[in-house]
């Protein structure tokens, strides 16, 4: 067998066992957390009486174990159950699949993360490239601190200023500035389109409205995550420029846009495929707060939410699939990195 | 002959650490010095906070948001306590609890990752899984359930030291811990990988046929190898603990006021920023001109360490 | 009539139409000498004078979750106050502007024996939004449901006192009570207690009902969309509502900035001056009877001293606490938890102000001294309940009283945290009638007598003043329950704290309710666009 497919068919072995711990570590933080779905649901409101009414009609009086197990013989054959929303009710009209529930959120996430990558990765490679060519001029400190900037602000804190400027510029900054400030600002952000604050998309949301939406926080993104890829690449590829063929290239007479582009870049790609997986992993399970901001209906919003109310079988389904994401891209950057490593290739 | 040895040697004698040190400073890029100015006034800042702030931490001393005036010269907060002193006292508290957090998580996830991949047995597969399994729980929300544990009260128990911290302490250590052993997984794939790929070079494979012992292999041949990128991880994990508890802040759980630290401050007055307020620019900007700064020095000593001589 | 009352004849025709917006209006009353309140009721009736039909409503709220569903046991926040009250949702009765219970989807009511029995009669021909007519076996469905042995429904508390409950015909319903209760209507109309459709005995729970407005779309957690219902017995003002959950307070506030939403609900306070500069936005500021308190466990020490209690409701500076916290949106408590504009609601004597040398000299007379307490606060208890706690233990310290302030999570602070630790925040959302307020959270096995406070006086007083008809005779009674809880009891009522929103100059709407917020969660057909 080629030792790449076996180490893929290894790592996707691996891969489940990973998936069979988070589900056993997400189940357990949920029993060991105090309260349950029904305190919840009930908040102020629960009473004892009511707080057992709404376990006895859920199943959770019975013993976690058992709960367990059952949530796993239907999770193995991909029927990740119901929500506890709703489950337990009168009647069969009111139940969520989580399926359900998980779907468009799923979409919502993955539309997200892709244009962010669509803005983000052409980007960074190409400010990097530029930065390694006019290493310590200018423009490489310029880029260095401002993407710096952006990478050390919290990032609500991004998106809030974001959305000032996108908010500000329709009221002519009339309402969110200071007294005199607004006409000083404004020659400044005019040019700026009145982009939406609220991101909130659903299911009938058509293709480019969606996207129009979502612009403002695709841009946070891109601002939180560029810094990362971009440095990556300045340095992988100024690491590589003392190698001896490097040196031949140059003595070559090759100009140094040439030598990076086609002598140092081939070369580079393994380590900033590894840095761009790890950014698109983040995009999808780490957009918590971007979510909240704009209020984007997303699956880290979700997850966080039945966390919150204990709803156990959607935060299960949010972590694997979140886990899921982070193993599958952790794979590929591995296979970049063992094909271009031989000595990887065969271990002792 | 002995003499003429000596001679040879006192010509050639080795610089001191503190020369090489002061060499090396001279020859710092503005950058590098620009950085390590920042984080020398912030580093006093931190420690005589209490004696250059003219308030207290949790002291009320006016209006909510009284402007900036000369005794206060950041005006005051939502309940009227002195900005200024509270950025000062949050820096003792965030960079304190950064450089505690980053310093436990480079000790377990550093010496586990580096012992992984010496060893490369079963002890490497089993701590690799589990910090595969650490690592596809996204951090936020891994963090925001085990906070919700307090798993310092379990550790407390355990020691017997029931009652010794206040509410508040017990609170940070909490933050700390977690936020220490979610690091450490980071860290501790960090070091393997760069700890492995340096233990399939030849010169290590060279000293192990030399029948070299596995400690002087790792102190001689591997640390000094792995130094140089766990140093810049380092610098950048210290900036992101502060990113990561602003965060957690944000989503209502973090630091247990009225305890100042930046990440919290910032949180505190979010929706000052939508009306152009100054407010939470003051916080904000404080993390981004440290994190600036930590990495301004950490790429002058990656730089100077990567022995690459550039052309330019 | 002279010649400004003359103009402001003209400005008020001028608003009628819709052509002159509160702002100009109140500042030309303003200029001709009227007081702003008065300015603001000319307002108020002039545009009333013509709600309008159609428009799109959108509320951006605060409030939501994925787990939301329609399931009116579980009905909690407020996104569900419009859903049970005025969106799809028609309850028996509903409450006034003046906080007086009048019938909805009920024709009459009419107490009997004392008021030991209630006999109901539903509105003729009403239909539910497939069709189907309204029954008084709906009425009696919806009620079992709530109060079934095996019921999870928080509206339980309200139905305690009923024994029985009948259908007598297609449109009577026949209650019979444990004991009197001049107030039973006012149960039916809390936002529990919509009536459901019930077929072969169970209830339509998929936000089916007989209400103003039909469901037409709904994402938990992130939006809820209806559509007039045109055979509603009393049909809304607007075309569509959309009700759009939006959490975090900076961005329900840029929502509205950027013209997305009419309306935001917990407006944060910090911004409010700002906001109110912002164009066409009007504040809505209703002052409610949703109250923060500080209860204490009164059978847990130190707390089961009455001195101490005594000593700390006078070592706390309310009135600061109103201003830093609520920004002035708000009134200082008397530790009584009737909001001032609750009938029977009296100011108990002493009024607790800040006097820190009167506690010392209570804790003194009492022999105590040196004390070190932990108070408990989150913000899930209300909003700034950590700076609120923060500013206690500061004006504690005058006293010479040290607190120790613990910040909780939100995560499961009901759960952990109220109730069990014998000091710490809580917020009341009020409750329609003195009865149901001082009888949930004060009498002695209240599920909710978060202060474990048993008072034998008041315990007695409670059942009488219920069954008493006799309005004066009643209002003795609870000014007493009043003295006792504001002297004896654990129950700190910090603050009042004002229902805050935004909302444009566009929307028209008379007086407000103060039972909720929301215009008491009656906003979606009462108001309109002008």
């Amino acid at each position: 067998m080629h030792p790449v497919i076996r180490t893929v068919l290894q790592r996707l072995g691996l891969g489940l066992l990973t998936l069979f711990a988070v589900s056993v570590i997400i189940f357990s933080s949920l029993e060991l957390l105090p309260g349950g779905f029904a305190e919840a649901i009930l908040g102020q409101g629960a009473t004892p009486e009511t707080v057992a009414a709404f376990n006895k009609s859920l199943g959770l009086d019975r013993p976690p174990v058992t709960r367990y197990v059952e949530w796993l013989g239907g999770a193995v054959q991909g029927d990740f159950g119901k929500s506890f929303a709703g489950a337990g009710g009168w009647r069969e009209e009111n139940v969520r699949f989580v399926s359900d529930i998980i779907g468009p959120r799923f979409y919502n996430t993955f539309f997200l993360a892709a244009l962010t990558a669509l803005i983000a990765v052409p980007i960074a490679i190409a400010l990097g490239l530029f930065a390694a060519l006019y290493r310590n001029g200018w423009f490489d400190r310029i880029i260095n601190s401002v993407t710096l900037t952006t990478i050390a602000s919290p990032e609500f804190f991004v998106a809030y200023v974001l959305v000032l400027i996108a908010v500000g510029n329709k009221n002519g900054f009339a309402a969110v500035l200071p007294d005199g400030w607004g006409p000083m600002v404004k020659p400044f952000v005019s040019w700026i389109p009145d982009l939406p604050p609220l991101a909130t998309v659903s299911k009938g949301t058509p293709f480019w409205e969606h996207v129009w939406k979502a612009i403002l926080p695709a841009i946070t993104l891109t601002l939180v995550i560029v810094a990362h890829m971009m440095r990556m690449t300045r340095a992988s590829i100024i690491s590589l420029l003392a190698n001896p063929y490097i040196e031949m290239a140059k003595l070559k007479g090759l100009s140094p846009r040439q030598v990076i582009v086609r002598h140092a870049l081939p070369n580079a790609w393994a380590p900033i495929a590894t840095v761009i997986a790890f950014n698109l992993a983040y995009l999808v399970v780490g957009v918590v707060v971007v979510e909240v901001v704009f209020t984007y209906p997303g699956i880290g919003q979700l997850m966080v939410d039945s966390v919150g109310s204990r709803d156990m079988p959607v935060a299960q389904a949010c972590a694997l699939i979140f886990a899921a994401t982070y193993i599958l891209l952790n794979l590929v950057a591995d296979i970049i990195a063992i094909v271009t490593n031989p000595r990887l290739l065969h271990p002792k | 002959m002995t003499t003429e040895n000596v001679d040879i040697r006192s010509v050639r004698t080795r610089r001191s650490f503190m020369q090489n040190a002061w060499r090396a400073l001279k020859s710092a890029p503005p950058s590098a010095i620009f950085g390590m100015t920042v984080i020398a006034v912030y580093v006093l800042c931190a420690i005589f906070a209490p004696l250059i702030a003219p308030y207290g931490e949790a002291e009320v001393v006016g209006k909510a948001y009284a402007p900036a005036s000369a005794q206060n010269w950041f005006g005051l907060d939502q309940i009227g306590r002195d900005v200024f002193s509270r950025v000062l006292y949050g820096a003792r508290n965030t960079m304190g609890i950064a450089f505690l957090t980053v310093c436990i998580s480079f000790t377990l996830g550093g010496l586990l990752g580096i012992y992984a991949a010496v060893t490369r047995g079963i002890l490497d597969q089993v701590l690799s899984r589990i910090v595969d399994v650490f690592m596809s729980i996204p951090v936020l929300i891994f963090a925001l359930m085990l906070l919700a544990m307090r798993p310092f009260d379990a550790v407390e128990n355990w020691f017997g030291l029931h009652g010794t911290f206040s509410q508040g302490v017990k609170t940070i250590l909490n933050l700390i811990f977690i936020l220490a052993v979610l690091d450490s997984t980071r860290v501790f794939r960090l070091a393997r990988n760069t700890a492995l790929s340096v233990a399939v070079q030849d010169f290590v494979e060279a000293a192990r046929l030399r029948g070299e012992g596995l400690r002087w292999v790792v102190l001689r041949e591997i640390v000094p190898n792995i130094l140089p990128p766990l140093i810049a991880e380092f610098g950048l994990r210290f900036s992101f603990v502060f990113l990561t508890i602003a965060a957690l802040s944000f989503l209502g759980v973090g630091i247990q006021p009225p305890t100042a630290d930046w990440g919290s401050m910032v949180a505190e007055s979010k929706t000052l920023i939508t009306f152009g307020r100054p407010q939470p620019l003051i916080p904000a900007a404080a993390i981004a001109l440290l994190t600036v700064a930590v990495n301004f020095v950490v790429d002058w000593f990656l730089h100077k360490t990567s022995g690459l001589r550039d052309d330019k | 009539m002279t010649e400004f009352e003359y103009k402001l004849e003209l400005a008020k025709r001028a608003v009628t139409k819709g052509k002159l917006s509160r702002r100009d209006f109140t500042k030309f009353a303003l200029a001709g000498g009227l007081t702003l309140t008065s300015a603001n009721t000319l307002f108020i009736k002039a545009a009333r004078a013509e709600a309008k039909q159609g428009g799109h409503f959108r509320a951006g709220l605060g409030h939501g979750n994925t787990t939301d569903t329609f399931d009116p046991a579980t009905y909690a926040h407020g996104l569900n106050f419009g859903w049970g009250r005025s969106l799809v949702g028609a309850p028996l009765t509903r409450t006034d502007q003046k906080n007086n219970v009048v019938p909805y989807l009920a024709e009459s009511f009419e107490p009997s024996d004392g008021a030991k029995k209630w006999v109901f009669k539903i509105r003729k021909g009403v239909t539910f939004h497939n069709g189907k007519t309204v029954t008084s076996d709906d009425v009696v469905g919806t009620i079992n449901y709530h109060n079934g042995p095996d019921s999870k429904s928080a509206g339980k508390a309200y139905l305690g006192g009923v024994v029985s409950v009948k259908a007598d015909g297609p449109d009577t319903v026949v209650f019979e009570l444990k004991g009197a209760d001049a107030d039973f209507p006012y149960a039916f109309a809390q936002y529990q207690f919509p009536i459901l459709s019930i077929t072969d005995g169970k209830p339509d729970l998929t936000g089916l009902g007989a209400g103003p407005y039909v469901l037409d779309g709904f994402e938990p957690g992130v939006r809820a969309h209806f559509k007039r219902n045109p055979n509603a017995f009393a049909p809304g003002n607007f075309d569509e509502v959309t009700q759009l959950t939006i959490l975090d307070a900076a961005a329900r506030t840029n929502a509205y900035l950027a013209g997305e939403v009419d309306y935001i609900d917990k407006v944060d306070l910090k911004t409010i001056d700002m906001l109110k500069s912002a164009p066409d936005t009007a504040i809505y500021d209703v002052s409610g009877m949703q109250h923060y308190t500080a209860p204490m466990l009164t059978d847990t020490a130190p707390f089961d001293n009455p001195e101490l209690r005594k000593a700390l409701k006078w070592a706390i500076n309310r009135q600061e606490l109103v201003d830093k916290v609520l920004f002035g949106y708000g009134k200082p408590g008397n530790d009584s938890p009737l909001a001032p504009s609750l009938k029977f609601a009296t100011s108990p004597d002493p009024v607790h102000t800040y006097d820190p040398e009167k506690a010392k000299s209570i804790l003194a007379k009492a022999g105590l001294s040196g004390l070190k307490l932990d108070i408990s606060a989150a913000d899930a208890a209300f909003a700034g309940s950590v700076d609120a706690a923060l500013l206690m233990a500061e004006h504690a310290k005058a006293a010479g009283i040290e607190i120790n302030v613990v910040r909780e999570p939100n995560d499961g602070y009901w759960d952990n945290v109220w109730i069990k630790k014998p000091w710490c925040h809580c917020y009341w959302g009020g409750r329609p009638t003195a009865d149901t307020m001082l009888s949930v959270s004060l009498s002695e096995g209240a599920a909710w007598n978060d202060t474990h406070w048993k008072n034998a006086r008041f315990n007695e007083i409670l059942p009488i003043a219920r069954g008493e008809t006799d309005d004066a005779k009643r209002a003795a009674l609870y000014a007493e329950a009043q003295q006792l809880v504001h002297d004896d009891g654990g129950q700190m009522v910090l603050m009042f704290a004002n229902y805050v929103g935004a909302m444009s100059t566009k929307l028209g709407h008379g007086d407000f309710n103060s039972d909720n917020d929301f215009d008491g969660g009656y906003m979606y057909d009462r108001w309109w666009f002008v």
